[in-house]
């Protein structure tokens, strides 16, 4: 058998270590601008395993997983712009939402497959986005402030930044947890079996096309859920937060870290977002770095940084 | 009446500018199977060249002239040095490829013209109304980009329908590997569909970019509206794209012209101006889910490869 520690393993152990670490470093430090940081980069991490849930391992390549960011979100901004503040509310809101927006599209969506798939995800984000900028009575393009966060009565403060960070965090290891039993499971080796070969697993009398439907529905559910921590994080809601380059940006760190891999999004969005974040120290002018190493990444990197991890495992 | 015609003409002149734009992409996606999200970038540099050449030349037609010829250039710079190696490549790829080019010419512009917009202004020669049939005035500027766009459509269709290279471009398009095996130089004719790709991105630019403002991140939105009509069109298919974009084109204008009214009699009037543009905006992306839905392959489809 394969010896368990390997480079990619420990880079894996020691990143998690950290997370989970990173506000006592924060509270020692007094630097409270790295745990801001990180609890924007841990939210973008879920919705990127999300996305690659339904992307590495169902085939599906999703242009609009914006979307549901938006959705989760203006689940919970509305309802806090209408005087009802309550987690307990607010949250299952947002993920029944994004949950049925993802059934709805997704039934529509998976009567194509390649290119078309892209471009009809897309598209669907796209309504999505415009419906968010018609919302006149919620600040329509202009966007929404959220003046208070959401309360779980008592039980967590979501405006203490150490306690939100912990959420953010447990919904993060609680989804990428979620994702490897799915994974694993029966359910996902049929999804997966349909990624290979579609025409076999129908042969073997799988119905491919609900194996799949449920996959990008649970999908949409977990990136619903970052969009409602996004929200609660930013205090703001905006339709711009959910136009087709968020959607973009999320592809990227789920390819940046490795496509078909469970802890190579959550890397793959902490480079990202770290990159973005000290290039923009040093010049203003960041995409002007990132996007070429973009191109050089896709035409040279294959496998993202768990395929370079997984080499160097080898020796 | 007169509203409607006036609308209908700006729907047309919007449909026509968006056929250009669709043209390039719908040739580079159905002959080299690429997906370049970097042509609305290109639609970008366009209108930056123009308003620098025009400025610099103070010669509209010269300024333009030289913009076209740098928007061509550029383009097979680009497909030389990076989205050559990209060709035969997944899909995903290429839209994240040329998704990391969109945020380098964004910031490339930022970097060399700033972050404030240009303006091109029009020589007085096109800002005079024009009669076209009694009663009826129209700016000179907007029926000169209807006749230029309608002449390059004609033209286009000439030269693929009608010329050897045309027909190169054809037989790449149904099958890559056989025009190779026949000792075509199938590099060169990318690099040449794709240059030609490119100009007609930039000519769409310099047209527009005196109605509009020549901002960053222009080519955004109006490349998805490209992508959305080379879907309905059927990806390959010219014709396809011409007919789409022009329905597209009345669509958004007329939608954006008469929802407002229309919504009025339900809404408030505040809600209805916010929610129209809006909605006008979801028609498209309606009838292309519907159109995918419906008919996958698009609804003019090119020939079977």
């Amino acid at each position: 058998m394969k010896s368990r520690i390997n480079v990619r393993n420990v880079v894996v152990a020691l990143t998690a270590l950290g997370l989970l670490l990173l506000p006592v470093y924060s509270a020692l430090t007094g630097n409270i601008f790295i745990l801001t940081l990180f609890t924007r980069i841990v939210i973008f991490a879920l919705a990127a395993a999300s996305l690659n849930l339904i992307m590495g391992y169902g085939g599906m390549m999703s242009f609009g997983h914006a979307a549901y960011l938006g959705i989760g979100g203006y689940a919970v901004g509305i309802l806090a712009h209408e005087g009802i503040g309550s987690g307990f509310i607010q949250w299952p809101v947002a993920l029944a939402l994004s949950a049925l927006y993802a059934l709805v599209i997704g039934a529509l969506s998976l009567r194509t497959r390649g290119v078309y798939f892209i471009m009809i995800t897309l598209a669907f984000a796209q309504m999505a986005y415009y419906i968010a900028s018609g919302l006149s009575r919620y600040g329509g393009d202009d966007g929404l402030t959220i003046y208070k966060r959401s309360t779980f009565g008592g039980l967590i403060d979501l405006s203490n930044r150490v306690q939100f960070y912990y959420l953010c965090l447990f919904c993060l290891f609680g989804g990428v947890y979620l994702i490897w039993r799915i994974v694993n499971s029966r359910f996902g080796m049929v999804v997966q079996g349909v990624r290979s070969n579609e025409q076999r697993m129908q042969a073997i009398g799988f119905h491919a096309n609900r194996y799949r439907l449920v996959c990008f529905v649970i999908s949409g559910t977990i990136c619903g859920l970052a969009g409602a921590l996004l929200a609660n994080n930013t205090d703001f809601i905006s339709p711009a937060g959910m136009y087709w380059t968020r959607s973009g940006e999320l592809m990227v760190m789920v390819v940046f870290g490795g496509m078909g891999t469970l802890f190579g999004p959550v890397l793959g969005t902490i480079v990202f977002l770290l990159l973005e974040e000290i290039l923009s120290q040093f010049t203003e002018y960041w995409a002007l770095i990132m996007g070429p190493l973009l191109l050089l990444i896709v035409l040279f990197a294959r496998g993202g940084i768990m395929g370079l991890l997984g080499r160097l495992s080898r020796g | 009446m007169l509203v409607l015609v006036e609308q209908s003409l700006n729907g047309l002149q919007f449909g026509l500018l968006l056929f250009l734009l669709a043209a390039g992409l719908t040739l580079v996606f159905g002959i080299m199977d690429f997906v370049n999200l970097a042509h609305g970038s290109l639609y970008m540099m366009g209108a930056y060249f123009a308003a620098t050449f025009v400025a610099w030349t103070n010669s509209f037609v010269l300024g333009i002239l030289l913009a076209l010829g740098a928007t061509l250039l550029l383009g097979i710079l680009l497909e030389f040095v990076a989205l050559r190696h990209l060709y035969g490549r997944d899909h995903l790829d290429q839209v994240l490829a040329t998704f990391g080019l969109i945020l380098f010419f964004n910031d490339a512009v930022r970097l060399i013209w700033g972050p404030a917009g240009l303006s091109l202004p029009l020589p007085s020669w096109l800002t005079v109304p024009v009669q076209i049939v009694p009663g009826v005035f129209y700016p000179a500027y907007r029926l000169s980009i209807i006749v230029v766009a309608l002449a390059v459509a004609a033209m286009l269709y000439i030269v693929v329908m009608r010329t050897r290279i045309g027909m190169l471009i054809r037989a790449g398009a149904s099958n890559r590997e056989m025009i190779g095996a026949l000792g075509i130089n199938i590099k060169l004719l990318f690099t040449l569909v794709f240059g030609l790709g490119a100009a007609l991105a930039g000519l769409a630019g310099l047209m527009q970019a005196p109605i509009l403002t020549v901002q960053i991140g222009m080519g955004e939105n109006i490349l998805i509206l490209a992508f959305v009509i080379i879907v309905i069109g059927g990806i390959g298919s010219i014709r396809g794209a011409f007919l789409a974009a022009i329905f597209v084109g009345m669509i958004d204008t007329l939608g954006r012209a008469f929802l407002p009214d229309l919504l009025r009699t339900v809404l408030s009037s505040a809600a209805a101006s916010t929610a129209a543009p809006a909605l006008s905006s979801m028609l498209i992306y309606l009838l292309m889910a519907i159109v995918l839905v419906v008919r996958p392959e698009g609804l003019f489809p090119a020939a079977k490869r």
